[in-house]
């Protein structure tokens, strides 16, 4: 039972985080609880699928399927964060004014939530795909069916609670400022994603340059530890990085950046020319 | 410049992005997974190389081959093999499990 809880608890946490940024930044949107759960919905539907093809992901590509299947949803997850920080960047501001003007409960819901749908979509099928063959592994092994789903049930419950405590510390934060600090959030969100994905190319075997460990924080903060595992979900810390992996992070900053400027609306016709 | 630049890209690519075969023949190794445990628990590999390691679950359950050491995240589906890509490791150890069943299944790398 502790070991459904512990295990469900921890994929739970990973996707959860991500959900509760998608909510704080999704403040005030009209519809995005229906959005949300649609990607919840498909990326549970999708953790299924992907945990039944198991195998068959696996033989593929000469065994870096797996790899490779990650890799792209961690990639298109970065394409999403970047075209909702960039559309943020050119709304952001009309929003804000009209959040003040009219109340944050009512303001219209004109935004792009697909991409953010998408992204906890694409977040939950990974999570989620890993909880359904632990949980498979254990009833296959003959582990009571009912301790497992006490087990499971507290590990969702307590990944919830999570969910809720990253949404709601981050809606303590003045509206003002919310737009601007799940900016930054998403884009360190889409950097750690980018690091992992080159991660996965690597394991692929798909490149073979830059391997090398930059530096080794584990003995300070282990990744594989609580925090350090939230971290690294939420800015992308990694213990032992390498020279592949920073290049990637700081490369999607980067873009995210140029995105921002690019899309953002020129301040006066003379900019704009 | 354009041209060059145009020119030079798929260069580029193909240099950055040398598929397995470009690979200098990494050094292989063999894993088992037999009752929730690895056989063997301890591999020795060559420090500063790329190495594969074939895992074989012989368990009729999936097992996830799980090291933020080695940067491998794996799962092996039942009754099914899985490679492992690692490396280049400087000297040192490694320590991987099997997360699915984390109490008995341990093991370490070793790099030499």
């Amino acid at each position: 039972m502790l070991g459904a809880l512990i295990i469900v608890f921890r994929e739970v946490i990973e996707a959860g985080l991500i959900i509760g940024i998608v909510l704080a930044a999704t403040r005030g949107v009209r519809e995005r609880g229906a959005w949300v759960g649609l990607g919840v919905g498909v990326g549970t539907i999708g953790a299924g699928i992907v945990a039944l093809f198991a195998e068959a992901i696996s033989n593929a590509f000469e065994g870096a399927g797996q790899e490779l299947l990650n890799a792209c949803i961690l990639g298109a997850a970065v394409i999403m964060l970047m075209w909702h920080n960039a559309w943020m960047a050119r709304h952001g501001r009309e929003m804000a004014a009209e959040m003040a003007a009219v109340g944050e409960a009512v303001t219209t819901g004109k935004r792009p939530m697909t991409a953010l749908a998408v992204v906890v979509g694409l977040a939950v099928l990974r999570e989620g795909s890993e909880v359904v063959l632990f949980l498979y592994g254990i009833v296959a092994t003959g582990t009571s069916a009912s301790a497992l789903l006490i087990g499971g049930t507290l590990g969702l419950a307590v990944g919830a609670a999570f969910t809720a405590l990253t949404y709601y510390g981050l809606l303590a934060i003045p509206p003002r400022y919310i737009f601007a600090v799940t900016t930054v959030l998403i884009a360190l969100l889409a950097a750690g994603m980018a690091a992992q994905a080159v991660q996965f190319l690597d394991a692929a075997g798909l490149i073979n340059v830059l391997g090398q460990r930059l530096w080794d924080t584990s003995g300070i903060l282990p990744q594989d530890g609580i925090l350090g595992r939230m971290l690294h979900t939420l800015i992308g810390y990694t213990d032992r990085p390498t020279e592949l992996q920073l290049i990637a992070y700081l490369a999607t900053l980067v873009v995210m950046a140029a995105l921002t400027r690019v899309a953002a609306p020129p301040r006066s016709a003379r900019a704009a020319a | 410049m354009r041209d060059f630049v145009l020119a030079l890209a798929p260069a580029l690519v193909l240099a950055t992005l040398g598929g397995p075969s470009m690979t200098a023949a990494a050094q292989e190794f063999n894993l088992v997974i037999r009752n929730h445990k690895f056989e063997p628990e301890e591999i020795r590999v060559p420090a500063g190389k790329r190495v594969s390691i074939y895992v074989s679950n012989e368990d009729a359950t999936p097992e996830e081959f799980d090291s933020t050491a080695l940067k491998v995240e794996k799962v092996i589906p039942g009754k099914s093999k899985g490679l492992v890509r690692i490396g280049p490791l400087a000297p040192g150890r490694y320590e991987f499990i099997g997360e699915f069943n984390a109490d008995t299944a341990k093991g370490v790398v070793i790099a030499e």
